[in-house]
């Protein structure tokens, strides 16, 4: 039952995109950054944590799921550290992620040479 | 991925025409990948790790794969069936960086691969934390 929320909301996420890419001029680049924009919104608007509790890797796989960790993270270092909290919540909760899509993508590309398409 | 690649790839999307199937195609693949993120998550959590640090353990095992499977240039060729499947999802921002570092790696290290590998995880970052700034400054303001 969880793989099937997984599977479902996940799939309607990306559905979504495709729409946007089928039906309207928004590139790829734009996409990603609507979705993660949509996703601190929805995080801030306290919409999209329970569908992570809901679906699990469903929503939290989508790039909307980054936002919401962004919105996430912010919300608990205000109140942790007051104003300076405001500048240290977004990257540390996204750290992990960020870090790591950096260093597999140098390591990639100094190991691999790129093919012709 | 180059600007021109992305144009491309967009354009061979938006043909409406395909959209039958374009649309069906993105739910699989994209469904697919956050089964596959649901799998890790509960053999995480059966683990013994907390919330927080399985959906940690969930991204970096895709973004890894993501990017293994871009190096060895099996991810483009998933991602012109799958569209939008494979762009949403956090290995879309893995292979988002992971392609072009690879292709700019021929204009140097420095300004190619380690400035180019931010053309598309760039904005995602800059506009993903200036959206958190500005959640963060009304929550503080609220309090105030």
């Amino acid at each position: 039952m969880e793989y099937l929320k997984a599977f479902v909301v996940g799939g309607l996420f990306c559905a979504l995109g495709q729409v946007l890419i089928d039906y309207t001029k928004l590139t790829p680049a734009r996409i990603l950054v609507s979705y993660v924009v949509a996703g601190v919104a929805l995080g801030a608007l306290g919409i999209y944590q329970p569908l992570v509790e809901f679906a699990g890797a469903g929503a939290s796989v989508p790039l909307a799921g980054f936002g919401n960790l962004l919105a996430g993270g912010v919300k608990e270092a205000v109140a942790r550290e007051g104003f300076l909290g405001i500048f240290t919540g977004g990257l540390t909760a996204c750290a992990g992620g960020v870090a790591a899509a950096l260093c597999c993508a140098l390591v990639m590309a100094l190991v691999f040479r790129p093919r012709e398409k | 991925m180059t600007d021109q690649e992305y144009a491309k790839r967009n354009q061979l999307a938006s043909a409406p025409t395909k959209s039958w199937k374009n649309i069906p195609l993105a739910f699989l693949s994209g469904g697919a990948i956050c089964t596959a993120g649901e799998l890790i998550r509960q053999a995480a959590l059966a683990a013994g790790l907390e919330e927080k640090t399985a959906a940690l353990a969930v991204s970096l095992s895709l973004i890894a794969a993501a990017s293994l499977l871009t190096g060895l240039g099996l991810y483009d060729k998933i991602a012109k069936h799958a569209g939008a499947g494979t762009l949403v999802p956090i290995t879309g921002f893995s292979n988002a960086m992971t392609s072009p570092a690879m292709e700019f790696k021929s204009e140097g290290i420095i300004l190619g691969l380690g400035a180019k590998m931010f053309v598309i995880a760039g904005p995602v970052i800059v506009y993903g934390i200036a959206a958190s700034v500005v959640y963060g400054l009304i929550l503080w303001l609220a309090r105030l």
